[in-house]
């Protein structure tokens, strides 16, 4: 249990100041994309109603900012784009499998139970 | 320290012949539970999506829905969520340069940025406080069922209520007081128990009414004269069901309030401004979908049902019964999403405090690394990363 304290078990976590000063900017090259990508979507959320014929589009826009949020927090934050290539497959691979499958049987089947309830009211 | 990689070199890490994915044994177990609890979330959000996309055009629309700002009213759709994004966002960027301080064993920084995410913790549950103080309470208008049945939103500038003026004393006022304080509060306890009405002849006819239906269920049975004096009864009821109608058909200028004492006060209010009904649930005239109501039109259809004796036509804020922006289950949502990734952010703000203290005590340095920072610093992105999803799923689309 007192393994966690050995220095051996923390790879690659020590850098020097030059290193620090690259990932710095690193850092607040994200934190600007990030803040303007949200700016972004409120924007486009605030002009374009759900009633706009430019909805769909809008709407999928929104999915694809999210994941590429999702992406840089994930890969940049949290560090798993240093990680060995493996350690993000075991993380990644088995959550997409698994979520990218519920979101398909869940949406597919909402659409079949809303649309029973158009017709045959509640 | 020096002793330790003497006595262990890295080929026993883990008990084993080396660490897996070189990782420490705390950081791969923090992984593995950021995925079990990013599985919840997931759960979480593809339900609410299920039950969205089963209700179709019934589910509330977050511009709509959100759309004030403290100190300022409303108007701001978005705003407000995106500052709180904002908000996160930034504290998640100080959460990572203390981890970059760690690295660079810079204890002053892993101190300065670890105080500055817990200030931006403690902000971003200011903020949710605020959120949750706001949907709870609702907008002056609330939901409204209108005469067909159907339900409506409501979108608008309320008109102040500037005072109430008694013109009928009860057991606490007199006669000619003037009521200036907790206004809307009673007027919207007065909607929901249907105790506004028009004016004065309202509430009589209702009085007559009540008592007139009162003696026609009475038993008649070897009473002479009976007959008579029933279809007495029935036209007089007839003739005050008329007047009633025809007080309903026309627009609804301020109006008269039962007070808790059961005394009746006349409602100086301001007109309403840009009134606009949404048809949230169909009923038999309006349907979900169709063209908003506005006008004097939507005034009079939405004074005519919170007035003139009916009850619970009008539904304010939210609780997990139901509430005034939609389906019930958009209230529950509500309520569960935002409350879990809220006491995720509480909780992470406690680790990143208990964290801290270690820092300032010197632990961490002593051991030669900081990896504890790195791994409260999962966790907190991991909270920011949520609320990325929960922006987008709740209030965006």
């Amino acid at each position: 249990m007192l393994r966690d304290d050995l220095i051996e078990y923390s790879l690659h976590t020590h850098h020097s100041e030059d290193q620090g000063k690259k990932i710095r900017k690193k850092i607040f090259f994200v934190t600007i994309l990030l803040t303007v990508i949200t700016l972004v979507e409120v924007l486009l959320g605030a002009f374009i109603h759900q009633n706009s014929s430019l909805w769909p589009f809008v709407k999928w826009t929104f999915v694809v900012l999210t994941i590429f949020k999702a992406g840089y927090i994930v890969m940049i934050f949290m560090h798993l784009g240093d990680e060995k290539k493996w350690m993000r497959n075991v993380i990644l691979i088995p959550y997409f499998i698994f979520v990218l499958y519920l979101i398909f049987i869940a949406i597919w089947e909402a659409l079949e139970v809303g649309g029973a309830l158009a017709l045959y009211g509640n | 320290m020096a002793e330790h990689s003497v006595v262990l070199d890295s080929k026993t890490l883990w008990g084993g012949k080396e660490s897996p994915f070189s990782t420490s044994y705390g950081k791969l177990m923090m992984w593995f539970f950021l995925v079990s609890d990013a599985l919840t979330f997931t759960g979480l959000l593809i339900a609410y999506g299920f039950t969205r996309h089963a209700a179709q055009a019934a589910w509330p629309i977050g511009e709509e829905t959100f759309n004030s700002m403290p100190f300022l009213g409303h108007g701001y759709p978005l705003l407000y969520v995106a500052l709180m994004t904002f908000i996160l966002i930034v504290s998640s960027v100080t959460m990572v340069l203390a981890v970059e301080a760690g690295h660079r064993m810079d204890k002053k920084g892993v101190i300065k940025w670890m105080i500055a995410t817990i200030i931006g913790g403690f902000f971003f549950l200011g903020s949710q406080a605020w959120e949750w103080s706001h949907f709870i309470h609702g907008s002056e208008f609330g939901k409204i069922e209108l005469a067909d049945g159907s339900q409506a939103i409501v979108r608008g500038h309320f008109g102040e209520i500037e005072n109430f003026v008694v013109v009928k004393a009860g057991a606490h006022h007199k006669s000619g007081e003037v009521i200036k304080t907790d206004l809307l509060h009673q007027f919207q306890h007065a909607a929901e128990t249907g105790k506004i009405f028009r004016n004065e002849t309202v509430i009589e006819n209702l009085k007559e009414q009540k008592k007139i239906i009162a003696q026609l269920k009475m038993d008649t049975t070897g009473v002479k004269g009976a007959t008579v004096i029933l279809s007495d009864l029935n036209n007089k009821l007839n003739l005050l069901k008329k007047q009633h109608n025809e007080i309903q058909s026309k627009p609804f200028k301020g109006g008269v309030i039962v007070l808790h004492d059961g005394s009746i006060a006349k409602i100086n209010k301001k007109s309403d401004e840009h009134l606009m009904l949404i048809t949230k649930k169909s009923g038999a005239k309006f349907k979900v979908g169709g063209e908003p109501i506005k006008g004097e039109k939507a005034a009079e259809l939405y004074y005519g049902s919170i007035s003139d004796g009916y009850a619970n036509k009008v539904v304010y804020g939210a609780n997990l019964k139901q509430n005034e922006y939609g389906p019930q289950q958009y209230g529950q949502f509500f309520f569960f999403i935002t409350g879990f990734h809220g006491f995720h952010v509480f909780s992470g703000v406690l680790i990143n405090i208990i964290i801290c203290i270690g820092v300032v005590l010197g632990t961490y340095h002593k051991r030669g690394h900081y990896e504890m920072v790195e791994k409260t610093g999962l966790y907190w992105h991991f909270v920011d990363l949520v609320w990325v999803f929960v922006f987008t799923f709740f209030y965006l689309v």
